[in-house]
């Protein structure tokens, strides 16, 4: 097939894209397993970087998976029986209820926080456990739970479905367990890997929660990037792209399968 | 067990939670500035120039997103070719980075040790550094907008129906009259949505101006200072406040300009 002009220059400009948003990707990595950033490659290539992030900031990794996985149960246990409940009713109510419990996307991050701090920041020791920034997390992750799953819910004859189930004598929780979870299984998934990965990278308001014995990766990423040289703070970016690039290729391939199942 | 009794025993929990971790730290937020803090906020003019920075950014910020996304989207959407799936992979691989590593992603970029610096001293130019700038800021706002932005174009693109576009070629439009009068009007409503999550986005956002550690005093970045270093809670509250409720507007009025499409 002969390509015409319009042809190369959108491919040229759609490569140019790609360049601006993969050069400085590839940059980071490389600056972070070279062993002199200002020589260059030449300097050769070391993982001293890695080793001695890791060292420092290590803790920042494990806590920061510790609260995606808190956050992944209690957007799960929570959030697939509200979509469940919103899918079976049409009425006002639950259009309300609906708009409710999305809107904390809506609200800038350090809003919400400085709002957590008002309300709880002095109630107990919560200011300084890794509690305070899971129910910050919580908050902002489970509308993206919600609307997966909901997604998909709306997607099906829900009703019929479960009307099906029942006329076969199945009591309300083997219709749940057995017919709708199973159903359901595609927007689940994709609603978990976005919870893990938002949950990871959030800093807009964990920046405001954490205390200094709570600090998550992101956090400890923005520390690195005005207190340590670019090897180091390269090498943390790094293992912070280590842990979430898998998990936005899993997204995409989730994607694409509930698209492909959905036709 | 009656129905609307169940119904309401699943969704309970997540209405705690979004009472308890969201509705009231936001209702603490509204009377925490007090009349002071809004007195304050309204009568200094510093915080009318940081609100000035702020939209000039996030209006920036969309009008660029949208310009690329959709000349690179409707490229991908309507154009087939070898490696197309691995450009469209890069394009989207940065869609949920965080906003702190896209900024140190734009110091890499644009930074004194840069690429475009090193491009530019290789040339036997001067080394051109402008991360830590305002320029430097809406590089990374349209850098971080651009994958959501590309998904939802091309989704659109792929629905808008081949025979309109036929129809005005075959009665003798040009390829700008196609874009302006077929093209655009039919990716209207996504364009909406889409530009009104840059635009909210950009406003709320302030991980990519912490790490760029410069002296640019967007909103988010005012609202840290205020109640960090300043501990000026009242102005840092009335300031979080309508910034919430600002990009929650602007968000409620795109969905229903464009009829759901929007978050």
């Amino acid at each position: 097939m002969r390509r015409g002009i319009g042809f190369w220059t959108g491919l040229g400009f759609t490569l140019l894209i790609s360049a601006f948003l993969i050069l400085p990707v590839l940059a980071s990595v490389i600056a972070g397993v070279t062993a002199n950033q200002f020589v260059g490659l030449s300097s050769g290539l070391t993982t001293r970087w890695l080793v001695e992030v890791w060292a420092n900031y290590g803790g920042t990794v494990l806590l920061s998976l510790r609260i995606a996985l808190a956050t992944l149960a209690v957007t799960l246990l929570i959030g697939i029986p509200a979509a469940y409940v919103l899918a079976r009713h049409a009425g006002v109510t639950a259009r309300l209820v609906e708009e409710a419990l999305v809107m904390p996307v809506a609200v800038p991050g350090i809003a919400t926080a400085l709002g957590l701090i008002l309300a709880y920041g002095a109630v107990g020791d919560l200011r300084a456990s890794w509690l305070f920034i899971l129910a910050g997390h919580v908050v902002f992750c489970l509308p993206f739970m919600l609307r997966s799953v909901l997604a998909v819910l709306l997607a099906l004859d829900l009703k019929g479905l479960e009307e099906a189930a029942r006329a076969c004598g199945a009591s309300w929780p083997q219709r749940f367990l057995g017919v709708v979870l199973p159903n359901v299984s595609g927007g689940v998934l994709a609603g978990s890997l976005m919870v893990v990965t938002l949950s990871l990278g959030e800093f807009n308001m964990t920046l405001l929660l954490h205390t200094p014995f709570t600090r998550t990766l992101p956090v400890g990423l923005a520390d690195a990037y005005t207190a340590l040289r670019t090897e180091m703070a390269s090498a943390y970016t790094l293992i912070f792209f280590v842990l979430i690039v898998p998990l936005l290729s899993a997204m995409q391939w989730a994607a694409s399968r509930a698209e492909r199942l959905g036709r | 067990m009656p129905d609307r009794l169940r119904a309401a025993l699943l969704i309970a929990p997540a209405l705690a939670v979004f009472l308890a971790f969201f509705l009231v730290p936001l209702g603490q937020l509204a009377v925490a500035g007090g009349a002071g803090g809004y007195t304050t906020i309204l009568t200094e003019p510093r915080y009318w120039r940081s609100l000035a920075s702020t939209l000039l950014v996030a209006a920036g910020t969309t009008a660029i997103t949208l310009a690329i996304a959709t000349a690179v989207g409707l490229f991908l959407a309507r154009t087939r070719f070898p490696g197309r799936g691995t450009l469209l992979a890069l394009l989207t691989l940065p869609l949920a980075f965080p906003g702190v590593v896209v900024g140190y992603l734009v110091i890499m970029l644009a930074g004194r040790q840069g690429l475009v610096a090193n491009i530019s001293l290789a040339l036997g130019g001067d080394r051109i550094v402008f991360a830590y700038s305002l320029s430097g800021l809406l590089l990374g706002y349209v850098y971080f907008s651009i994958p959501r932005t590309l998904l939802t174009v091309m989704a659109a693109a792929e629905k808008l129906d081949p025979r309109l576009e036929e129809a005005a070629r075959s009665l003798g439009a040009s390829s700008f009259g196609v874009l302006r009068d077929v093209l655009l009007p039919g990716l209207a409503p996504a364009l909406t949505a889409a530009g009104a999550i840059c635009f909210a986005t950009a406003t709320g956002a302030f991980g990519t101006a912490f790490a760029l550690a410069s002296r640019i005093d967007v909103l988010p970045m005012v609202i840290y200072t205020e109640f960090t270093l300043q501990a000026n809670l009242a102005v840092a509250a009335a300031l979080s406040f309508l910034l919430g409720l600002a990009t929650w507007a602007v968000l409620a009025l795109a969905r229903g300009a464009s009829g759901g499409a929007a978050a």
